[in-house]
């Protein structure tokens, strides 16, 4: 398993290894039954949830509609509390900023906290080929790591994996990053636990540079906010004295009451807790306390792109609660890697193709990962209306169209291998717009259907490897009316 | 009361018996139904798979043929045994006539839907809402599991509206279906471009069944059916699957064969 997602094959290849590894889709079945049903129970507690998912919609969709102000606005206020902002517009200067504040600092070690952010624009590897080592601290993400895996879950980005796995990979790899699995470890969650924690220690107490993402931005006073359950986070939150936050342009909130929402709605969606165990915020920079040097990069990559889509620029609500991924039952099968992305799932398959672009196989067969069964929609705590937007990049995927690419207006052009398809489509609505052509049709196939194979050739295959056909009947629903006048005439 | 029966294409194609049996079921409640020869198929298949433009003339050629005779008051409503496309012509219709007013398409489109839409109902929606009958006089001696297709059950709502109206069916025992809110992973063209995780959903859903003990799976669309059905076959499971319609329409004095 590498690191990278180039070359990524299209979804229906990439799942098909997922959905005949029995171990992977135990673990993933469990794994996301247990959280979907806690968070089913957490969310009913509370009478007005219906209330705070319409008031995080609105609240995100009035800051994306205003999203210019509120980022103005935020750099002032990070700015006067003593922070620097910085902007990239894709993922290479993102890149090239972080390298080069962290080269000023002249550290070849980074401790990190969890982050999407960091993940999409591929920050370790990058990092890595200047010489500077990134250490996860996230336990599910340092399993990642030392694993040379790729997260497959937003929220639990191992998984994927089962404790057995887990302590296999602490044996072998904790020694070459640092301090070695301790003897005889056990795949006892508190031993594997307590393992982590005596090799990260290490890690906290010599880290100079701290890189973190953020779940929110408060524009009016420049806080930046991360929720979390184990602590290490706000460790390279605090530790380091530098911190690097590197953040999408889409986090961000207008205000502290605004905020009282998502501490509500993300826990609950996310984890099934009531609130998060740890919820940290930062201001800039505070004399002797904390980090003495704050910088914020702000990175767009192909938002400003997904904002100026009409119908796709609701998946900028996102707050990344991975409600999604657990009730869906497509990425219940397929696992997290098939999606080829960091944002695998409902989300991922909308997320994925709107900043990254339709262009490339497995982007433009992310639409497709669905069966639009509408459950990301039900739970989702902003009310992404996850269908409607698969459906929507399905037409960019097979119609092309207008879209924005860089900042500029493009036409864009029907993906490859959707002619047949295509040519399918118009022949049927031609048919079905002429009912008589239809009916000849359908007669055609009731005068034959002794010959009907149970299984079919060409595009019926995939049908037919694992279903049977129905029969076709002797005589189409039209024919029986008009034969017995509705059925007046005769009963038979 | 009059209505149409708009029995959607599949229906009309492969199971005309669900035809029969909602005629013979509305006819039995004293509901006289029209069949407009002249329909078609919605477009949900075109418009789910991103054809979205090619599906506009199948929605226009619904309209036009169901729209006149509700203006003339031939008749109250259009009636179809369709979860699925009951939410295609409620739900995707409205949207469809707004993407094709805000590409500056004019608003003939939404207009010549408008009247239609509002007056689609799903079968069990129309009797228990606007019929507002549950006990249908049925007769059906069977265990039965009944699964919510996915439209059903999150775009139209239809909530307890079909287990209400199975309850009351006599000699019919109702049987609960594990996760049973879960896809049975049809999904249209997603059953042959995703076709393994697909089987993989379908087979789980004939395992839960299954396990019920019923010895038939119910739903409100044909579509699911076939997958479910489909897979049900190929692995050799004794339970049949069969549309809601035929079940209600099945009586004492003749049974559902
Ligand atoms: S799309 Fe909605 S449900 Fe999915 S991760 Fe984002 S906020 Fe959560």
């Amino acid at each position: 398993m590498s690191g990278t997602f180039v070359g990524m094959p299209a979804f229906p290849k990439a799942a098909h290894d997922a959905v005949r590894n029995t171990t992977l889709r135990a673990n993933l079945k469990h794994a996301t039954h247990t959280i979907r049903d806690k968070r089913e129970r957490a969310v009913s507690e509370l009478d007005d949830w219906a209330r705070l998912r319409q008031a995080g919609k609105e609240i995100k969709d009035h800051t994306l509609h205003h999203l210019e102000h509120y980022l103005v606005q935020l750099e002032e206020s990070v700015t006067a509390a003593g922070g620097t902002v910085h902007w990239a517009r894709d993922a290479d200067e993102a890149n090239r900023i972080v390298a080069g504040l962290v080269k000023e600092t002249g550290e070849s070690e980074v401790v990190k906290v969890k982050s999407m952010a960091t993940q999409e624009i591929g920050l370790n590897e990058h990092l890595e080929t200047e010489g500077i080592h990134a250490y996860e601290t996230d336990l599910a993400e340092l399993i990642v790591q030392l694993g040379n895996d790729r997260p497959s879950h937003i929220l639990v980005p191992a998984i994927h994996r089962n404790r057995g796995e887990i302590r296999d990979i602490f044996r072998k790899e904790m020694g070459s990053w640092g301090r070695p699995a301790p003897e005889g470890l056990t795949d006892t969650p508190a031993e594997l636990a307590e393992a982590a924690r005596l090799h990260l220690r290490e890690k906290f107490l010599r880290a100079k540079v701290g890189i973190s993402g953020a779940n929110f931005m408060v524009a009016e006073t420049g806080t930046l906010v991360v929720v979390e359950s184990e602590g290490n986070g706000r460790m390279c939150l605090t530790l380091p004295e530098t911190l690097i936050s590197v953040v999408g342009i889409e986090k961000i909130v207008p205000t502290w009451q605004d905020l009282e929402v998502f501490l509500q709605t993300l826990p609950r969606s996310s984890t099934a807790e009531r609130m998060n165990p740890y919820t940290s915020t930062w201001t800039g920079t505070t004399d002797s306390d904390g980090p003495q040097n704050f910088h914020l990069v702000l990175i767009d990559n192909g938002r400003t792109d997904t904002l100026a889509d009409e119908v796709g620029r609701q998946a900028l609500r996102c707050i990344r609660c991975s409600a999604c991924l657990n009730v869906c039952p497509v990425y219940e099968r397929a696992g997290g890697h098939a999606y080829g992305s960091v944002y695998p799932g409902p989300i991922g398959a909308i997320l994925s193709p709107q900043l990254r672009g339709t262009g490339s196989e497995i982007d433009a067969s992310l639409p497709y990962a669905s069966s639009l069964c509408g459950a990301c929609y039900e739970v989702c705590p902003v009310a992404i209306d996850i269908p409607e937007v698969l459906v929507h990049l399905r037409e960019r995927v097979v119609a092309g169209g207008p879209a924005t690419r860089n900042g500029n207006k493009v036409m864009l052009r029907p993906a490859k291998g959707h002619a047949a398809e295509r040519a399918a489509m118009r022949a049927a609505t031609w048919a079905f717009t002429h009912p008589a052509a239809l009916a000849t049709g359908q007669r055609l196939a009731s005068r034959t259907r002794r010959f009907h194979p149970r299984t079919a050739p060409g595009p019926g295959k995939a049908w037919t490897a694992t279903r049977d056909l129905p029969k076709v009947p002797a005589e189409p629903f039209r024919d029986w009316w008009k034969r017995t006048n509705g059925g007046k005439e005769t009963n038979k | 009361m009059r209505v149409a029966l708009f029995l959607t294409c599949v229906n009309d194609t492969l199971y005309p018996d669900t035809g029969r049996a909602v005629v013979k079921l509305l006819n039995r409640l004293g509901v006289e139904v029209d069949f407009p020869a002249a329909q078609t198929c919605c477009g949900q298949p075109h418009y789910n798979t991103g054809y979205r433009r090619e599906a506009e003339p199948l929605a226009t050629h619904y309209a036009d043929t169901f729209g006149p005779g509700l203006a003339s008051g031939d008749y109250d409503a259009i009636i179809t045994p369709s979860g699925s496309c009951a939410a295609m012509v409620r739900e995707l219709y409205p949207r469809m006539g707004e993407r094709a007013r805000s590409e500056g398409r004019g608003g003939r489109l939404a207009t010549t839907l408008a009247p239609v839409i509002p007056k689609t109902y799903e079968l069990t929606e129309f009797l228990v809402d606007v019929l507002k009958v549950t006990d249908v006089g049925a007769y059906y001696p069977h265990k039965v599991t009944y699964h919510p297709t996915c439209h059903g059950l999150r775009s139209l709502g239809l909530g307890d509206r079909p287990t209400q109206l199975l309850s009351e069916v006599k000699g019919l025992e109702l049987a609960e279906l594990p996760g049973a809110a879960e896809c049975c992973g049809f999904g249209g063209t997603f059953a042959v471009k995703n076709a393994d995780v697909s089987s993989a959903m379908g087979t789980d859903k004939v395992r839960n069944a299954e396990s019920t003990g019923a010895d038939v799976l119910c739903a409100a669309d044909n579509s699911c059916l076939m997958h479910i059905g489909g897979t049900m076959s190929r692995l050799k499971v004794g339970m049949r699957p069969v549309h809601i319609a035929e079940i209600l329409a099945s009586t004492e004095e003749e049974p559902l064969a």
